[in-house]
């Protein structure tokens, strides 16, 4: 399949088969608008940062389909800016939480022994530590003003319930016969593994990387609205922030202002959640040849 | 000639303490190269344990299993793998031994590519459809392409026995080979399994609980019955048939239907004392078999273990009381 028309013509098995779910379909149409507007967006829309005394909040009209800020600013454009921090600091974290879950789960399944007590071991003490105030005390100590740091942080906390999903899964892959069959052939370790036992665990894998990936939004934009971390540009975690602390709960012309960033993030993890339906049927190759 | 395969008190017990359960219960057998000999038992008797022991996948709580000669466990790493690569296994559940998310030449090419059997994967291929052509599923160029599920059990099965013989097997372990495959393919694929021992000079370990299935295929071979972890009974497979002397074996014999309407007529049934097989958690004491056989002797058999002793039509039997009695189940 190394030609180019080998991978188009997988594209287009992929997306029809994703398309057997209306609801997944949806899901996945939205994240990818959501994401060409993060990603290319800020190219075409300025961020608009002129203070317009007589523009103070107003509400959503043709000219500011978001309403404005406190000092007449544009919302649209901020949250058209804001995404993409969000959005980078959260698929690093998902990236590293499911690398280190699926590469030591089905290490500590495949391997038993003192190896799986160990990484169990591991895995119990980090899940047992409370992630919230822990990252809350490091904020104290490292600076965590660099989006990669910080999505790094997220990752390195957040894989042991993942973990532990995966290694049961390959604890009862492992005892399939064709796991069986390829002992007794001998294809060794890595064969086993990322041969055998990933590509069988693959749905629930991207599935998980899904959840990681709101997860890490969640966490990340409570400790932006929290004021743990020092996050300087616009996004829609210091947009919230910032409407929190000038008050913008208690004015009812300041609704837009607060309201716009927790929407786009309400929809954008709704569109991550409803595309996993169909992510489920893209990696069943069962379907596949039937498409 | 030197046993291809030897099994020196092999015992394997699953779980702890109280819940120990004692699958294999110290075995011992040899096998010839070239030989074909089945494992035959009921469901639970450990026959598909020692097939597992056997082909190195389950490792063993007591004794030994000796390829040419040496423990599995002490080969060094060439001869370990010179060991996986003549000793193969052919699984029961045809529907759980292929990777579903392989296609067929996926799970053929990559030990090809793995022992060198093949050059590079040009090769690969043309030796993947050979072997598609040896387990008749043809056109090979048909099936190469398709992932398991779209095929059906028996074409499975082959696949099965083409992966196996990717690494030129000697000796295969057949556990249950065609019991999950439909009756009426079941046939082809042990005449298929017959041409490989004859054409490939693969010595079987055939594992059935079905002893007309063990006749068909071994008639040449030798049968060993197990019961409840032991083996109560071996022999050449014509002299087992036509002259059991262990009461299990005799049973087992009586229970087989008669294709012969005259012959079933006069088939002597073994009456049994009871049905129920004892739980492995609560063996009985002395011969396991004591609580169903009709010629327990109270006092022996329900104190001390039959030895497995030979007896001078051939083979061996675990039964002090009848091993010198033919029984003729045909009178």
């Amino acid at each position: 399949m190394g030609s180019i028309q080998g991978v188009l013509s997988w594209l287009g098995t992929t997306l029809r088969l994703m398309s057997y779910n209306k609801a997944g379909f949806i899901g996945f149409l939205m994240t990818s608008a959501i994401l060409l507007v993060c990603l290319l967006g800020p190219l075409w829309i300025p961020l608009d940062t002129t203070t317009k005394l007589d523009k103070i909040y107003q509400p959503p009209s043709a000219e500011h389909w978001m309403g404005t800020d406190h000092q007449g600013r544009d919302i649209f454009s901020q949250i058209v800016h804001g995404g993409k921090d969000v959005i980078y600091v959260a698929a690093v974290a998902a990236l590293l939480s499911t690398l280190i879950a699926v590469t030591f789960g089905t290490v500590s399944a495949f391997a038993g022994g003192v190896t799986d007590s160990l990484i169990m071991g591991v895995t119990d003490v980090i899940l047992t530590i409370p992630q919230f105030p822990l990252l809350a005390v490091l904020a104290a100590f490292v600076k965590l003003d660099n989006l990669t740091l910080l999505g790094l942080f997220l990752g390195v906390l957040s894989w042991p319930a993942l973990l532990r999903a995966v290694r049961s899964q390959a604890l009862s892959l492992k005892e399939r016969d064709f796991v069986e069959a390829a002992r007794a052939l001998d294809l060794g370790t890595g064969h086993i593994v990322f041969r055998e036992l990933v590509p069988n665990m693959m749905t629930y894998i991207v599935i998980s990387f899904t959840l990681a990936l709101t997860a890490a939004v969640y966490t990340q934009v409570g400790l932006v609205l929290l004021g743990l971390v020092p996050v300087s540009s616009s996004n829609w975690g210091v947009m919230i922030s910032l409407a929190w602390t000038q008050g913008a709960i208690f004015f009812r012309d300041a609704m837009w202002r607060i309201m716009m960033p927790i929407l786009a993030i309400a929809l954008f993890q709704l569109s991550v959640i409803t595309m996993t339906r169909s992510l489920e049927l893209a990696f069943n190759p069962r379907l596949r040849t039937m498409a | 000639m030197a046993p291809i395969l030897e099994v020196r008190n092999l015992t394997r017990q699953f779980g702890k303490g109280r819940e120990t359960v004692t699958a294999v219960d110290a075995i011992s057998f040899a096998i010839e190269p070239g030989e074909t000999v089945c494992l035959v038992g009921e469901s639970g008797c450990g026959k598909s344990t020692t097939g597992r022991m056997v082909a190195g996948l389950l490792e063993a709580t007591a004794g030994e299993v000796l390829f040419e000669g040496r423990n599995i466990r002490q080969l060094d790493r060439k001869a370990y793998q010179r060991y996986r690569q003549t000793v193969q296994i052919i699984h029961q559940d045809p529907y759980s031994s292929l990777n579903p998310t392989q296609t067929i030449r996926q799970i053929l090419t990559a030990p090809l590519l793995r022992h060198r059997k093949v050059k590079n994967s040009a090769a690969a291929e043309a030796r993947v459809l050979e072997l598609l052509e040896i387990v008749d599923l043809t056109p090979a160029s048909d099936v190469i392409a398709k992932y398991p599920h779209q095929l059906s059990g028996g074409q499975r099965q082959r696949v099965a026995v083409a992966r196996a013989l990717t690494v030129d097997p000697k000796f295969i372990v057949a556990d249950e080979a065609v019991s999950m495959v439909d009756v009426s393919i079941r046939v082809s694929i042990l005449t298929m399994l017959a041409r490989l021992k004859r054409e490939f000079d693969v010595t079987f370990l055939f594992i059935t609980h079905d002893l007309a299935l063990a006749k068909y295929f071994a008639w040449e071979g030798r049968i060993t019955v197990m019961y409840l972890g032991r083996i109560v009974e071996d022999g050449p497979t014509q002299r087992l048939i036509t002259d059991p002397r262990h009461p299990y074996t005799q049973a087992l014999l009586s229970a087989v239907p008669e294709a012969d309407p005259a012959l079933a007529q006069h088939k002597r049934q073994i009456e049994l004392r009871g049905a129920e097989i004892p739980s492995l958690l609560a063996l009985p004491p002395g011969c396991s078999f004591h609580p169903r056989c009709p010629y327990m002797l109270p006092g022996q058999c329900d104190r001390t273990v039959p030895a497995l002793e030979p007896v001078e039509v051939g083979g061996r039997v675990a039964c002090p009381v009848r091993k010198q009695d033919a029984v003729s189940l045909l009178v």
